[in-house]
This record gives structure tokens, C-alpha cells and sequence, in this order.
């Protein structure tokens, strides 16, 4: 079969099993967008903005588990595909980005549209490639695919010069079933000793934690997580990238940990002696200040990634390998293991911590007459059963939706952690209703966030993406609000976003059902009256309390145990 | 502490630049750097010359190692090994420079490659101390420039690094 670049391009996507990719077009693409024009195998949605491209592609990989496609033309196109890169480089999502570029004979010659695209996305990628010959296209994007998913998943750049697309130069194609790459081999299973290690190490504490995170759940480890953590009784917390990776309505589950984690969450870290952290990178935010950092606690650490590892924080049992594999080992040697987890050292340890899930540290103000977004939050959660995609934005309305949805299962909850990318929301959710047409999606967002890529919701006319937006509308940026409220004696520098749209009359403008809902006791049945329209788009503007803020808090620079708790909950 | 790291990599476009971006992008120090193919083309060898805690350079070759262009590195530092840097001097030489100058050549079992009426090329080879020790001795004004490769290194012993 002889193919041009274009359609080499094409059919390598098709030949990967890639179903949609999100994209938009330009001069250096054309050859591309005529090759997909011809077929039919792989659907390209037509975004609104190449960041929303991205994102979308983004949240489809976040809540599938398959690589997540994007195609963007040169200069503008991959500058403005920047941001969606590195959000998925931060949270370690695999993406394969196709741009176009200049033709190679122009590279180096600032030409139209011209930017140094491998230069520019080189420190947030995995890899990235230049194609500077047809013949080299096809095994490029099998590499691509290859090293997006396998290993510590994350975004692929390949660059396309206009030429190598040519449609008048025709090669023979094959598409190679593997690749092999001499440089890079991803541990494949988890040291033997080193689990035996750690699971005596387990079976000996007084006070053990699992403390888990967004490697779960990218390597599909919920199922052998939930077994291990049954199998021992032990106290479960995640953080914000891994909900979903243990059902989040368990009792063993402690909730979320980290600045905005639950009370009982970070004084378990604090008082712990043995944490066993898997998937998770002892990110700044769930460590607080190191050096008060689980004091008390001889670490194990699970992780693919080897540079993940004694990075932050320095750990006793380093294991490196797979989440899936290594706790699937872990179960069986605990189940064969003569020694059981001492049941009543593990009693008073549970003892300990009812107390601190007694402060009941998410208590809110439950009888304002204002519209609480922790209410808000609770009545999705009702009317969705749980079952729903929720895409989120950034902001407070991202925390409250991290403590007050559960999610039982992984994959459901799609949001920014490492970058914290406003605009992430809308377009993630699209990604996510082009992949599971038939399930619920949810964008949970904030009055500063959707305006930042609100455009996408043309996209959402365009393939009928009907998807539901809960709009926390405090009139603020206010998660900046809070810190300005708490660390700058309430000086409110530039968070209040005035001249907000009627977002009503907004989402109607773009032909969907807008609803403004500003009084509590209107809200769960306009909520049912939104989901039960099934093929619409439905915003809702929920107008919230802007005076709320998102509790516990850890102020950055502190430790576990020194938590700021809501008013609510010290009156309790 | 000084570390030097020595990288085998393949000789691609776009893989030195990845080295020193991460480096530039993480905060760690470069030294010095050099690099060229092996007798494989599509093998090219860098010796790396850092500086850190122990925390960082463990830090700084694992990320090298997820470099996917890297194939295998090796810290010289944590075992016998031997460096030597390459230094090419410009000297005048006039007067009874001329002979002072071809004497610390001898002394220092150095080379000179280039001469004019007035000038020296000196060639010399050595670890970075004799170097230095070198620029030292000649006198200041009589430097008219030095052009050092960095350190080259290598394991001492039998084995070698390769794929
Ligand atoms: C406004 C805001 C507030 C935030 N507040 C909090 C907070 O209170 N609490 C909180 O937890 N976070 C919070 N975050 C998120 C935080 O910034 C980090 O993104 C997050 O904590 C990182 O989660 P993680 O450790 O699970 O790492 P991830 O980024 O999900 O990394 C996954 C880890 O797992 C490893 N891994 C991947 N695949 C595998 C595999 N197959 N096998 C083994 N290992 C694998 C990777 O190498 C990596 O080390 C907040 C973010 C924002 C924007
Ligand atoms: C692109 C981008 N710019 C700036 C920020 C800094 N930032 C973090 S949260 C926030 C406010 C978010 O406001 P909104 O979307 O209304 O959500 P709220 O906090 O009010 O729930 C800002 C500006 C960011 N995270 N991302």
C-alpha cells in the first residue's frame, strides 16, 4: 500500500485503534485535514481554541485510560496547545499531540507561522520528535504512542513538517506492531524482597496509613488497592489525583489529605508509624512543611517512577515498579503471611481516629438562607447516585468538590492537581462525553474558571455533547479571595470579576438550556429537571455564598497537624 | 560535592539540548560538559561535571535516566576512575619569555604546536589541577588565551560502559 504522509499520518491512528481526535486546522496541517476529510474511520471534533483541544483530549485519556489524540497546526496552534501539554505533564496523563510545522526547507528561517515547537514543549513533555522524513512517520507515532502510555504515563509531542505530509510523495506503509526503544525500558514488575519487606513491615505496625494518589488510578490498580486495604483493615487516604482509586463511600476511607484534606486524613499522616505511599509523589501540597512530615513513620513507597521516589521525602522500603502488579503481590503475601495485623493495637488506632472524624471537620452552615456550594455539592451527589464524570475546574469549587463528592470509582473524577489550569474544566468534560456518550458528565466549575474557555461550549452544539455544568457562582476568584481574606488582612486585589456575563442568556446564545438558581430549597428539583434532560446541555449558574471559604485548611509552610478548622466545626 | 557523570546517549539532534535544559529547568549546575560520538555513531559520550548534595545528584541521574534518550550513565565519582582535560594556551613569546615559557612546556610534559615570532600555541593534557597549575606558573600578562574541553572521564578497570 502506498500512502502520503497525510495519510500515513491517518491511518497509523486508525492502526492504533484511535477512534477520536480533537483538533484544529491551519496551513501546515491542510495535507492532514484532507487525508481525515477522505476517511471515516477516525472522527476529529473541531474544537474552538487548541487549548480546549488539548484538554479535551485529555479528559477522554483521564476517563478512559486509553491516550488521549490532538492535532494543531504550526506557531499559533502548538503555542496555544502549551498549556494543555503541560497540565497533562504535570498530572502524568498520556497524550499524543500531533502539530504542524514549517516545511523542513523553511525551519530556522522564521517563517509564517514558525515556532520552535520541539524547543518550546521540550521541558513538558515525556518526548518529543521532529519528523523530517516520510519514512520515519510512521514508526514516530508508534514510538509515540508507545512511550505516552507505557512506564509514567505522559504527553507526546510529534512535530510534522508541511512537506513530510506531502501528498505527492507516495511510500509503501506498514505499520509496526512494536517498537523497541534500547534507552527506554520501564520496569515491568515490582522487587520481590523489597515487597516481602514491606509487607512484614505493615503487618508489624500499630498505626498504619495508606496514603495513595493519581498512580493508582492512571495504572489501574483500584481493584488490587481495595483488596489490600480490605485484606489489612487499615486506614485509607488519597490524594486529590487518586479519589476514586478506594470507593470514597468506605468506611475505611478517611478522605481526601493534604491543604484542604479532612482533619482525620492529616492527623493519621501526622500519627502514623508506618505510611505506606503508593502512586502518590509527596507533592507540596499533601506534605505540608518536611521537615514535620509523618514523624513518627517508617515509609514504603510504590512508584513506576524511580525519580518519584525519596524526591521530597526520604522513604525506608523504596519499591519500584507498577501499582497493579506490585499490590497484587502485596495481597498474596499477606494472605500467605503467618503474622496478622495485631487487631488490638489496630482497634485503638481506629479508636483514635473516630475521635478525629468526630470533629466532623467538613461542617458547614447548614441553615443559610444563601445557597452553601458544600450543599451544592451534596445534592449532585444525590441526584447523580455517584455514578456521574465530574471534570473540574480550579478554584474553591474544586476542593469542595474533592471532599464532598465520592467517587467509588476511579477514572470518574477529572481534574487539574500539578498545573492547576483555570479552563481545564469544560473542555476535559467534553473529552470525557465524547468517550461515554451514554453516561453523565459533569463540569463542576467557578465564575472565573468557565470564562476561560467558555468558547468550547460552541464544540458541545456542534456534536451534541450534552453535558451538565454546575456553575458555583461566587461573583469571585475566590479560592485568591480566601488567601487574600486570611493572609493579606482582606484586601480583595483584583478577584472580584465584575461585568460577569448573564450566563443564562449566554448558554442559550450558544443554543443550549441555561438556569439560574439562587435559592436553596430550589435547588435539588432543578437539578433533577436538568439531568432528566437527557439531550441537552444544560447550565446551571448556581449563585453560592461568595463569602464561603474552603475548610480545613493546612496553610502552606505548616504541618499536618497544625490544621485551621471552619467556624462551624471549633463551635462543635 | 563534585560529581562527574559520564552519559552514553544516542547521537540524535535534540539530546544534548535535553541534558542541558534539565538541567537549567531543575536549578542544578553545570560545570562543565562534553560530548562527542563513541566508535558506535549512534552513540554519543558526555562527561558531565556537577556539583551537589548527595539528595540532588541522586536526583539528578535518575532524572537523566528518564531521559529517553539516554541509555546509560554512571556516576565516575562513586569509584576509581580517571579524568583528563585537554587545554590549548596562546602565550606571547618574546625576549627571554621564549625560553622561560619552553621550559615550563618541558616541565609540565606539554607541547608546543604553534609558533611565531612572538607567540606560542601550548597543547597540554592533564587533570583539571595540573591545568591550573599551568596557567599559574606562566605569568598573567603573557596569557593571550586559553580554550579548555572540560573533563573527559572514564572508569578505571576492565569493564566499560556500553549497551
Ligand atoms: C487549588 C488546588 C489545591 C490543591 N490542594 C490539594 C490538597 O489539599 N490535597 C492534595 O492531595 N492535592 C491537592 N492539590 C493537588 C496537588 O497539587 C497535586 O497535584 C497532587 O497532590 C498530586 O497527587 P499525587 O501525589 O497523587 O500525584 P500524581 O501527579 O497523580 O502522580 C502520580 C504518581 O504515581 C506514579 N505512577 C504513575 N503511574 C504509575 C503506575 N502504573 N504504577 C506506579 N506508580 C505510578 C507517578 O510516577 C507519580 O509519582 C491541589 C491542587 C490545586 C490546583
Ligand atoms: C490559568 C490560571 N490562572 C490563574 C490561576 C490562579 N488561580 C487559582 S484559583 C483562582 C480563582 C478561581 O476562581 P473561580 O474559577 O471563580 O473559582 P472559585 O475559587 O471562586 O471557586 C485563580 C485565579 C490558575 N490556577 N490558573
Amino acid at each position: 500500500m502506498e500512502l502520503s504522509g497525510a495519510e500515513i499520518l491517518v491511518q497509523s491512528l486508525k492502526d492504533e485503534g484511535v477512534e477520536h481526535i480533537f483538533g484544529y486546522p491551519g496551513g501546515a496541517v491542510l495535507h492532514i485535514y484532507d487525508a481525515i476529510f477522505k476517511q471515516k474511520d477516525v472522527q476529529h471534533i473541531l474544537v474552538r481554541h487548541e487549548q480546549g483541544a488539548v484538554h479535551a483530549a485529555d479528559g477522554y485519556a483521564r476517563s478512559t485510560g486509553r491516550p488521549g489524540v490532538a492535532l494543531v497546526t504550526s506557531g499559533p496552534g502548538a503555542t496555544n496547545a502549551v498549556t494543555g501539554i503541560a497540565t497533562a505533564y504535570m498530572d502524568s496523563i498520556p497524550l499524543v499531540v500531533l502539530t504542524g510545522q514549517v516545511p523542513t526547507p523553511f525551519i530556522g528561517s522564521d517563517a509564517f507561522q514558525e515556532v520552535d515547537t520541539v524547543g518550546i514543549t521540550r521541558p513538558c513533555v515525556k518526548h518529543n520528535f521532529l519528523v523530517k522524513d516520510v519514512r520515519d512517520l510512521a514508526e514516530t507515532i508508534k514510538k509515540a504512542f508507545y512511550i505516552a502510555t507505557s512506564g509514567r504515563p505522559g504527553p507526546v509531542v510529534v512535530d510534522v513538517p508541511k512537506d513530510v505530509t506531502s501528498p505527492y510523495i507516495k511510500i509503501p506503509y506498514a505499520y509496526p506492531d512494536r517498537v523497541r526503544l534500547r534507552s527506554y525500558n520501564p520496569v515491568k514488575k515490582g522487587h520481590s524482597g523489597q515487597i516481602k519487606k514491606a509487607v512484614d513491615l505493615m503487618l508489624s505496625a500499630e498505626c498504619p496509613v495508606f496514603y495513595t494518589g493519581g498512580g493508582v488510578v492512571s495504572g489501574d490498580g483500584a481493584a488490587e488497592l481495595t483488596e489490600l486495604v480490605r485484606e489489612t483493615g487499615f486506614p485509607i487516604t488519597s490524594t486529590l489525583m487518586g479519589l476514586g482509586g478506594y470507593p470514597g463511600t468506605d468506611k475505611q476511607f478517611l478522605g481526601m489529605l493534604g491543604m484542604h484534606g479532612t482533619y482525620e486524613a492529616n492527623m493519621a499522616m501526622h500519627e502514623c508509624d508506618v505510611l505506606i505511599a503508593v502512586g502518590a509523589r509527596f507533592d507540596d501540597r499533601v506534605t505540608g512543611k518536611i521537615k514535620d512530615f509523618c514523624p513518627d513513620a517508617k515509609i514504603i513507597h510504590v512508584d513506576i517512577d524511580p525519580a518519584s521516589i525519596s524526591k521530597n521525602v526520604r522513604v525506608d522500603i523504596p519499591i519500584v515498579g507498577p501499582v497493579k502488579g506490585v499490590l497484587a503481590d502485596m495481597v498474596r503475601v499477606v494472605k500467605g503471611h503467618k503474622k496478622r495485623p495485631h487487631a488490638g493495637n489496630l482497634d485503638r488506632w481506629w479508636g483514635r481516629i473516630e475521635k478525629w472524624r468526630g470533629k466532623n471537620c467538613l461542617k458547614y452552615n447548614a441553615r443559610s438562607k444563601l445557597i452553601k456550594p458544600q450543599f451544592a455539592l451534596e445534592v449532585l451527589q444525590k441526584v447523580t447516585g455517584g455514578d456521574a464524570y465530574v471534570a473540574s475546574d480550579v478554584g474553591q469549587h474544586q476542593m469542595w468538590a474533592a471532599q464532598f463528592l465520592q467517587f467509588d470509582q476511579p477514572r470518574r473524577w477529572l481534574n487539574s492537581g500539578g498545573l492547576g489550569t483555570m479552563g481545564f474544566g469544560l473542555p476535559a468534560a467534553l473529552g470525557a462525553k465524547v468517550a461515554h456518550p451514554d453516561k453523565d458528565v459533569v463540569c463542576v466549575t467557578g465564575d472565573g474558571s468557565i470564562q476561560m474557555n467558555i468558547q468550547e461550549l460552541a464544540t458541545c452544539k456542534h456534536y451534541d455533547l450534552p453535558l451538565k455544568i454546575l456553575l458555583l457562582n461566587n461573583g469571585y476568584l475566590g479560592m485568591v479571595r480566601q488567601w487574600q481574606e486570611f493572609f493579606y488582612e482582606g484586601r480583595y486585589s483584583q478577584v472580584d470579576v465584575e461585568a460577569r456575563p448573564d450566563f443564562v442568556k449566554l448558554a442559550e446564545a450558544y443554543g443550549h438550556v441555561g438556569m439560574r438558581i439562587e435559592n436553596p430549597t430550589d435547588l435539588e428539583e432543578a437539578m433533577r429537571e436538568a439531568f432528566a434532560m437527557k439531550d441537552r446541555l444544560v447550565f446551571m449558574d448556581v449563585v453560592i455564598d461568595p463569602a464561603e471559604n474552603v475548610y480545613p485548611m493546612m496553610e502552606a509552610g505548616k504541618g499536618h497537624h497544625e490544621m485551621q478548622l471552619s467556624p462551624e466545626c471549633e463551635l462543635s | 560535592m563534585r560529581h562527574i557523570i559520564s552519559i552514553l546517549m544516542e547521537n540524535e539532534s535534540g539530546a544534548l539540548s535535553r541534558v542541558a535544559g534539565l538541567f537549567s529547568a531543575r536549578g542544578y549546575n553545570i560545570e562543565s560538559l562534553t560530548v562527542a560520538p563513541t566508535e558506535d555513531p549512534t552513540l554519543s559520550r558526555m562527561t558531565l561535571v556537577t556539583r551537589g548534595s548527595d539528595e540532588i545528584i541522586e536526583q539528578i541521574t535518575k532524572q537523566l535516566h528518564k531521559l529517553i534518550e539516554v541509555v546509560k550513565l554512571v556516576d565516575l565519582s562513586e569509584g576509581a576512575h580517571i579524568e583528563r582535560e585537554m587545554m590549548l594556551i596562546k602565550v606571547k613569546a618574546v625576549g627571554g619569555h621564549r625560553e622561560e615559557v619552553k621550559r615550563l612546556v618541558e616541565i609540565f610534559r606539554a607541547n608546543i604546536i604553534d609558533v611565531t615570532d612572538t607567540s606560542y600555541i601550548v597543547e597540554m593534557t592533564g587533570d583539571g589541577d595540573k591545568l591550573d597549575a599551568f596557567i599559574k606558573a606562566v605569568h598573567e600578562d603573557l596569557i593571550v588565551e586559553t580554550v579548555r574541553t572540560g573533563p573527559s572521564g572514564i572508569a578505571r578497570g576492565a569493564k566499560g560502559l556500553a549497551i
